[in-house]
């Protein structure tokens, strides 16, 4: 065999990586299997979610979804000029506001934009109620006119394929209905009544499982019915109720026929309507995805003039990450305080007595979280145990009790205990792998006690203290039951606001943004960490 | 034990015992002396009693009774970072968090002396040892053997008049142990230190020792140079432990003066020395070094007693061979031949007569 060239060759003639690879793929293949059920289990309740949650961030469909007329008419309106936008789009709202009520999506806008400007959520429920008004003054004209305008056959024969028509007469209830289908020229003829009459039936089939025969239409279909006449010419029509259609036309155009404007209609059903700055929101929000939660979470806020901060007394976020922040650090700096001897001693006693204060370090965990909070709330409270015995031991007046709870110092003392096992155990097994003869060789070197502690033995245990850190601090940063219980008003973490949003006032969106930032600050510390402590020397064990 | 008298002793242990727990004595009544710059090894089986008295020694544990002095003064109440007493360690216990040079400046930085001083001193410590350019590494980076000289510069560099080493050549290869070896007798002749070995390597504590300390049971059991430990055990313990050995057990039937007759217990009887038998009848186990065993009649003196022994193995060593005998009724009876070439190899299965010298073979303790 030669060997000069060519891929290294198997006994058999294979090359030897591929080979390779097959005796390799069955251990692969096995491994997989194995990880498989956590793999999926993570994917699934893990980063699923947590992509969810980075995507809800900035996803903002529902404005462009709920008002896709609306916010295409928008794009030319210029918000800068402090005029309101033309007719042209306040008749697209009109039509948008007027289907998305009646799939009762109007008031989910509303909320969505409550969260930009306040009032949003009323303006929308009350529009949601209020345009029939604008439909009902043609409505009610055309009725008068002829009393078939107020019908569902006349409509279901001037408006649909005459097939589906024939298909809708035989339909019985518990059938399918026949897919709706507009008339040949019937578009041309009257096209927003057209697409108006096409919404009403689709909905009517689709979302009411009701059909257009019984129905009588919307009267968005009728306001669309008096813009198509008066820009219509229906002298050559011989379709279907002709006659009605002509003399509808000939009313439209004589004098007399009353007719609104939308934006009026607007400012009747509520005078904000008449404010640039409602449009400006539905502007500013009305693309896919917005940069609008992230701004809003860092206290800011999009003006026409760009990005900007909020109003002083709105801005809350910047101070509960800055108390986050500060808070964790606390708690991490008072864990390791309290957790550096006993770790010491737990390393350094003989195995006996080791075990049994090792039991005491676990004990807490063996408590439910919510009893080990509840005990502080009994502990610290102004007519609580500490209170009381410093009452009784004379060292505070029963006037002035210590304010210990439903503050920060009650938050911080909580979490400390809570959290102290986490910094005992790893910096316990760096401990417990330094030999005692470092010490002695120091010692037997001329160092002191402390000399030998603080010069060999501390730098030794650093690593456990870095990984007890990290573990604390990130665990600390974004923990919510205690804050919730023992904070109070100024003891509460961003988390507890994030809670807020997801449970309370709804704001999914600004929750998600929270948690991203959240995210990323403890991604970002975790970066920092590394490039001045190094990764490396964090260790849990060994 | 003869004990010189400790006034001119630059270490001494006198009546020292030490116990753990309260019940049981870990050291049974220690006395010891050593004259300054003596390399005395402390050799023992496991659990002897030999680390604990280096750790008395060092300060690292306390002595329950009795008194350690060092260079006259009681150090019993001293702690140990004000001994003075340079320490390798068995892992060496090099600082990791520590470069070379900083292990090695440690102990002067904690004795407060000036920059230029300390680095002078460090760099002829390292020069000592040959390790001059390994300054800046950390101790991971180097090898068993390098990490072994810089623990030893690092307890020379303060220039201690005594340094105890705690089996410190225990991890290293054969080869590297035994350059070690020489490498350490000879930095303590050179520094004309005083030094204090622990180990249970008994070809270690030959080599290297002025005088051996052999330690069992909490006690010393014989405390000579390594030529008399080897030639004259002073009892069983000592002649098993140190080097290979032959034993065979009887009666001691006469003595006369520095010999006496021992009959075994197939009623073969020998010539040995009194060791540590005083009365006739007494049982007592002799010992015979494995080269000192000859069968060749010629050489022994006429009337010597010989007893009858059958070849069952012959062992080629290259330098020596190694033959395996039953011997009334041992089985593992070893003679030891030099290879030369007029040399006699014994075939198995040869029926042959041994003897020996008496002062080769010694009547020790039944025990």
């Amino acid at each position: 065999m030669s060997t000069a060239s060519g891929p290294v060759l198997a006994a058999d003639g294979t090359p030897l990586k591929r080979s390779l690879a097959r005796a390799l793929r069955v251990q692969k293949i096995r491994a997989l299997l194995l990880i498989a059920p956590l793999l999926l289990f993570v994917l699934v309740s893990f980063v699923a979610p947590i992509a969810d949650m980075l995507f809800r961030s900035v996803e903002n469909q529902i404005v462009a979804e709920t008002l896709p007329r609306t916010t295409k008419a928008l794009r030319s309106w210029d918000p800068e000029a402090q005029e309101l936008p033309d007719e042209a789009v306040f008749e697209a709202a009109y039509y948008d506001i007027f289907i998305a009520a009646e799939r009762k999506q109007h008031t989910r806008l509303g909320s969505r934009l409550n969260y930009e400007q306040t009032g949003m959520s009323s303006l929308f429920r009350k529009s949601g109620r209020g345009l029939d008004d604008i439909g009902e003054v043609y409505q009610d004209q055309f009725k008068d006119l002829d009393r078939n305008w107020d019908e569902p056959e006349p409509w279901v024969e001037l408006m649909g394929a005459p097939s589906w028509v024939a298909a809708l007469q035989d339909w019985e209830k518990g059938q399918p209905l026949p897919p709706f289908a507009l008339r040949d020229g019937v578009a041309d003829l009257l096209p927003l009544t057209a697409r108006e009459y096409a919404l009403f039936a689709r909905f009517t089939q689709q979302e009411d499982g009701k059909s257009p025969l019984k129905e009588e239409p919307w009267t968005a279909v009728h306001t669309a019915l008096y813009t198509d006449l008066a820009a219509a010419d229906l002298s050559g029509y011989d379709g279907p109720r002709a006659e009605m259609l002509r003399a509808a036309d000939a009313a439209v155009d004589a004098p007399g026929f009353e007719t609104v404007r939308f934006r009026d209609g607007f400012a009747e059903i509520d005078e904000d309507w008449l404010s640039p700055d409602v449009w400006r929101t539905i502007q500013i929000y009305s693309p896919a995805y917005t940069s609008g939660y992230f701004l809003n979470a860092v206290d800011m806020q999009k003006t026409p003039e760009g990005v900007g901060l909020r109003d002083e007394r709105e801005r809350i976020y910047g101070l509960l990450f800055k108390r986050t922040m500060f808070m964790s650090l606390m708690i991490t700096f008072s864990c390791i305080l309290l957790a550096y001897p006993v770790a010491y001693l737990l390393a350094n006693l003989p195995m006996r007595s080791a075990n049994l204060l090792m039991i005491l370090v676990l004990l807490p965990f063996w408590t439910s979280l919510l009893v080990r909070t509840s005990a502080w709330k009994v502990m610290l409270q102004q007519q609580g145990v500490i209170n009381d015995t410093l009452v009784w031991l004379g060292l505070v007046d029963d006037a002035a009790r210590l304010v210990m709870i439903n503050n920060q110092l009650g938050t911080i003392i909580a979490m400390t205990h809570i959290l102290l096992p986490f910094m005992i155990l790893p910096m316990y097994s760096v401990m417990s792998t330094i030999p005692p003869s470092y010490v002695r060789a120091a010692k037997s070197l001329g160092a002191s006690n402390w000399t030998a502690f603080w010069r060999v033995y501390f730098p030794q245990s650093v690593p456990g203290i870095g990984a007890g850190s990290i573990l604390v601090f990130i665990l600390a940063i974004g923990y919510y039951i205690t804050p919730e219980i023992v904070g109070g008003t100024t003891g509460t973490f961003i988390s507890n606001r994030i809670a807020y949003h997801i449970s309370s006032s709804l704001n999914w969106g600004l929750a998600a943004a929270l948690g991203t930032i959240l995210l990323g600050v403890v991604l970002v510390l975790y970066w920092a960490y590394d490039r001045i402590v190094g990764i490396d020397n964090v260790k849990l064990g060994g | 034990m003869a004990e010189q008298g400790t006034d001119s002793a630059f270490v001494a242990f006198e009546r020292v015992q030490k116990s753990y727990d309260g019940e049981t004595l870990v050291v049974k009544d220690l006395n010891l002396s050593m004259p300054k710059g003596e390399f005395l090894t402390m050799l023992g089986p496991s659990g002897s009693g030999k680390t604990t008295c280096l750790m008395m020694l060092a300060g690292f544990e306390t002595a329950t009774h009795g008194e350690i002095r060092l260079d006259g003064v009681s150090i019993n109440n001293i702690p140990p970072h004000k001994r003075g007493i340079g320490m390798v360690f068995q892992n060496y216990a090099l600082f990791p968090h520590m470069t070379v040079a900083e292990n090695l400046s440690f102990p002067l930085e904690v004795r407060k002396i000036g920059k230029s001083d300390r680095e002078a001193k460090v760099k002829r410590a390292l020069d000592m040892v040959q390790m001059g350019a390994f300054g800046g590494r950390r101790p991971a980076q180097l090898s068993g053997g390098q990490q072994q000289r810089i623990a030893l510069a690092r307890a020379l560099v303060f220039e201690p008049e005594l340094v105890l080493m705690d089996e410190p050549l225990g991890a290293l290869d054969k080869q590297l142990r035994e350059h070690m070896q020489f490498e350490i007798t000879r930095l303590a002749h050179e520094l004309g230190i005083t030094v204090v070995y622990v180990t249970h390597d008994q070809t270690e504590a030959l080599t290297m020792s002025d005088r051996v300390a052999v330690f069992n049971d909490g006690r010393i059991q014989q405390l000579d140079p390594p030529d008399v430990l080897y030639e004259k055990p002073a009892n069983s313990f000592v002649a098993q432990f140190i080097g290979e050995n032959n034993t065979l057990e009887g009666v001691v039937t006469r003595i006369e003066g520095e010999t006496c007759v021992v009959r075994l217990d197939d009623g073969e009887e020998l010539d040995a020395t009194p060791v540590n038998v005083t009365t006739v009848g007494e049982r007592t186990r002799v010992s015979i070094r494995p080269e000192r065993v000859e069968f060749n009649r010629d050489r022994l003196k006429p009337g010597a007693h010989t007893l009858k022994a059958e070849v069952l193995e012959f062992i080629y060593m290259g330098d020596i061979f190694r033959t395996r005998l039953k011997v009334a009724g041992n089985e593992d009876f070893v003679i030891k031949t030099r290879n030369a070439p007029d040399q006699v190899r014994l075939e198995p299965g040869t029926e042959i007569e041994i003897g020996w010298l008496p002062q080769d073979c010694r009547a020790l303790d039944a025990s």
